[in-house]
């Protein structure tokens, strides 16, 4: 009974708090978290509600292992639809505030309605209250935690906030919690200011909130967990050393790192903004960007970084709040304020990853839009005039002020703030949008690496890595090597990698633990915790039916197979550099596989036979 | 041998397996809260540092109970408190200089560390060693061997 078998329901127009029992049928069938929330999203909103609009509900969501000691049991998720795709969205934050949820004795928050003024929840155990937020709004998210503890007294409380992106709606707003932990992409923290709501604060002290159902299984099966993660050389070596930013060197040199705008695939200036650069000292104060590793509740991998910036940078030389140790750049934040617009200073991309901290906004839509917006003004049709300065590919300069802008709102970060898709449109150039349903790409380059280009296309909350993530096969050969250019067996690959990713969010642990488990390490974690028979064939069949789930509301939503595509530069430009070179996406082959190994119809809809057998 | 608890701070990644290892060994639950170590974070340092107590020779809380219910465990040297005896004054909280017994507004009744009866469950759960249990006349062993690995007595041969 992992459970706490308890959802809150959050009405912020009447600013009442109301308790209600989880729908056990459904913690059955969709397990938590991810999969849980979700199924409550999609059974209580229309399809079709504009993402801003009051009817648009927002849901905070643990799952069964969520606050328990198998490693990395600290995962929460945020679910709603996202206002920057249009789409189901979910983002998965790490951190503590997950874990203090669950002590508090509650499974899901369900925020519904807007509230008239600003309000923040505060939630201490089985009470939950509405607190005026007035004297919160207009402050980063770094003031907002350091103030809630400060009234309360209470330097224990967990806080996951918006900062100013989020309210004014910049449409890939994070909500950021512990300071650096971000539920980071589709603008769920806009969601989040449009209700007026600008922070959670969670104080969990119950010890009676959920029990294990085996305690004596679970520990044997958490710690032999534990062990296969210790022994991995990327789970026990690689991440806690370089964090994920140990892959950056790595693929560049594979020719799969989308460089300025995606029109390079390699970064002359990757090794610059590097992991391995990150522990070299710097020649101006002597010291190395990385303080230490961090990690989130319960993890034993530990691969987030901690650092401090050179206070002698131009960037932050009179600003002392900057100069301390906080969240330092991991590999997707790096390589989008970095080799996405061409940018190789470490410092200035440590500086616009604070910002995107202190002011809860996604570093890889906010980079990626960079990289946009720059090649717009190389083409003449973004002028100096309407940004308010240059914006040539590579300007340090450039990337810092329209990080500071868009923090703020102000002056051409307003603009910034949309995004790419829109930023692209506005100025004719939608094909130079470098995203997937209006949001942008990560760090790898989907013509480089067929399989990560096929996941790009059919993911259903937009262009991400953390839904099928194919440079397992293709760059780690986990669980096989797959060669990056072929396209055999890709799709049924990657229909196994979305329906495990699935279950992993849905157990409240995180994505990286696969780097060395497979289901069979997760099987008994969640087998002994949960009540009720979890088989590994029916994890993975639970898996298939939140996919399918999530896809069923797209289509309701409006999209169509019209929608898993690809921007015309990976379908048309080859790469020019490196082992991958004249590579260009071969989705065409792929898609049509990919739909027949899913039991869709040629359209990308699930047939009825598939829909009967998940029970969606 | 007698054993205590040695931390290396610059081990600890904050993971808190530790905290949760101990609200279950005295509480069957994982809710860190009820730990008797606690990690402390000091964001601006980039430092995470696991404290508990360290069990004085010349024990305070001991010293300081009225009802003498702070006693010692000869074999492992913990000090522990009887929860039976114990009335819940709190003045070991006030007498201890290191804020490591404290209050539990549940049970009305004063905890702290009591090494688990020499198999302290923090320790176990460590994953970076940042938690060791340890000869307790040694607790400076590994320090003394990586600086001795420091010294140069033969540059000759370097």
């Amino acid at each position: 009974m992992a459970w706490t078998k308890n959802v809150l329901r959050v009405n912020l127009e009447a600013g009442t708090c109301t308790t209600e029992p989880l729908n056990m049928q459904w913690a059955q069938d969709y397990l938590g978290q991810r999969g849980l929330a979700t199924k409550y999203l999609v059974s209580e909103i229309d399809p079709k509600v504009d993402p801003f609009s009051p009817k648009n509900k927002l849901i905070f969501v643990t799952g069964p292992l969520t606050g328990t000691m198998a490693a990395t049991g600290g995962r929460y998720s945020v679910v709603t639809k996202g206002p920057l795709t249009g789409a189901i969205a979910c983002s998965n934050s790490g951190g503590y505030f997950g874990a203090e949820l669950k002590f508090a004795g509650w499974d899901m928050v369900i925020f519904e309605g807007a509230s008239p003024k600003p309000v923040y929840l505060l939630i201490n155990d089985g009470k939950a209250e509405l607190v005026d937020a007035s004297h919160l709004w207009g402050k980063t998210v770094w003031e907002t935690e350091e103030t809630i503890k400060a009234q309360h007294q209470d330097p224990q409380i967990r806080v996951a906030a918006i900062g100013r992106a989020g309210e004014n709606r910049v449409l890939y707003a994070a909500i950021v919690n512990d300071l650096h932990r971000a539920a980071g992409r589709s603008g769920v923290g806009a969601v989040m200011g449009s209700k007026n709501l600008k922070a959670v604060a969670v104080r969990g002290t119950r010890t009676d909130a959920y029990q294990m159902a085996n305690p004596e299984a679970f520990f044997a099966a958490t710690e032999a967990g534990k062990k296969v993660l210790a022994a991995n050389g990327v789970t026990g070596q690689g991440l806690p050393t370089y964090g994920t930013q140990v892959l950056m060197n790595v693929i560049n040199e594979l020719g799969a790192l989308p460089t300025r705008n995606h029109r390079d695939v390699q970064f002359e200036g990757a090794h610059d903004i590097s992991g391995e650069a990150m522990h070299e000292k710097r020649p101006t104060d002597g010291k190395a960007n990385l303080v230490t590793n961090g990690a989130c509740f319960g993890c034993t991998i530990a691969c987030g970084r901690i650092s401090r910036m050179d206070p002698g940078h131009f960037s932050v030389k009179d600003k002392p709040q900057y100069h301390g140790a906080s969240g330092g750049v991991e590999y997707e934040a790096a390589w989008a304020l970095g080799a996405a617009n061409g940018v190789n200073d470490l410092e200035a991309l440590t500086y616009a990853n604070f910002l995107c901290n202190e002011d809860g906004f996604d570093p890889i839509t906010f980079g990626a839009t960079v990289g946009a917006a720059m090649e717009l003004y190389e083409m003449g049709v973004l002028t100096e005039k309407e940004v308010g300065f240059k914006l040539p590919f590579g300007s340090t300069e450039a990337m810092v002020k329209l990080a500071e802008l868009t923090a703020k709102g102000e002056g051409f970060g307003k603009i910034m703030g949309l995004g790419s898709k829109r930023l692209c449109t506005k100025y004719g150039h939608p094909e130079l949008s470098m995203t997937v349903k209006s949001q942008e790409f990560p760090a790898y380059d989907g013509r480089a690496l067929q399989g990560m280009g096929l996941a790009y296309a059919t993911n259903n909350r937009g262009a991400c890595h953390l839904r099928g993530y194919m440079v397992s096969p293709e760059v780690l050969g986990i669980p096989v090597k797959m060669e990056p250019q072929a396209t055999e067996g890709k799709p049924a690959m990657l229909k196994a990698f979305q329906d495990l990713t699935a279950v992993v969010d849905s157990a409240g642990i995180c994505l990286f633990t696969t780097f060395a488990w497979g289901l069979s390490d997760i099987q008994p974690q969640i087998q002994a915790a949960c009540e009720g028979d979890w088989s590994e064939e029916r994890l993975l069949l639970v898996g298939e039916r939140i996919w399918n789930m999530e896809r069923e509301f797209n289509l309701a939503a409006g999209f169509t197979a019209k929608d898993d595509n690809l921007p015309p530069r990976l379908m048309k430009e080859p790469a020019k550099t490196g082992p991958q070179k004249g590579a260009v996406s071969k989705l065409d082959v792929m898609l049509p596989e990919y739909y027949r190994v899913r039991g869709w119809t040629p359209d990308g809809v699930p047939t009825a036979e598939t829909r009967k057998r998940l029970g969606v | 041998m007698q054993k205590s608890l040695h931390i290396d701070p610059n081990k600890c990644t904050g993971c808190l397996q530790c905290e949760m290892a101990c609200a279950w060994e005295n509480h069957r639950s994982f809710t860190i809260a009820k730990s008797r170590i606690k990690v402390f974070t000091f964001h601006k340092e980039g430092r995470f540092v696991p404290y508990t107590c360290t069990q004085c020779d010349e024990a305070w809380c001991m010293t300081a109970c009225p009802v003498d219910a702070i006693r010692l465990d000869p074999v492992t040297g913990a000090k522990i408190v009887l929860e039976p005896t114990c009335v819940g004054c709190k003045v070991c909280t006030i007498a201890c200089p290191f804020g490591t017994i404290n209050y539990v507004a549940s049970t009305g009744k004063v905890q702290k560390c009591d090494l688990c009866d020499g198999e302290p469950a923090c320790a176990k759960a460590c994953p970076t060693g940042a938690i060791t249990y340890v000869d307790a006349d040694w607790t400076g062993l590994g320090k003394m061997r990586q600086w001795a690995g420091k010294t140069d007595t033969n540059p000759a041969t370097v």
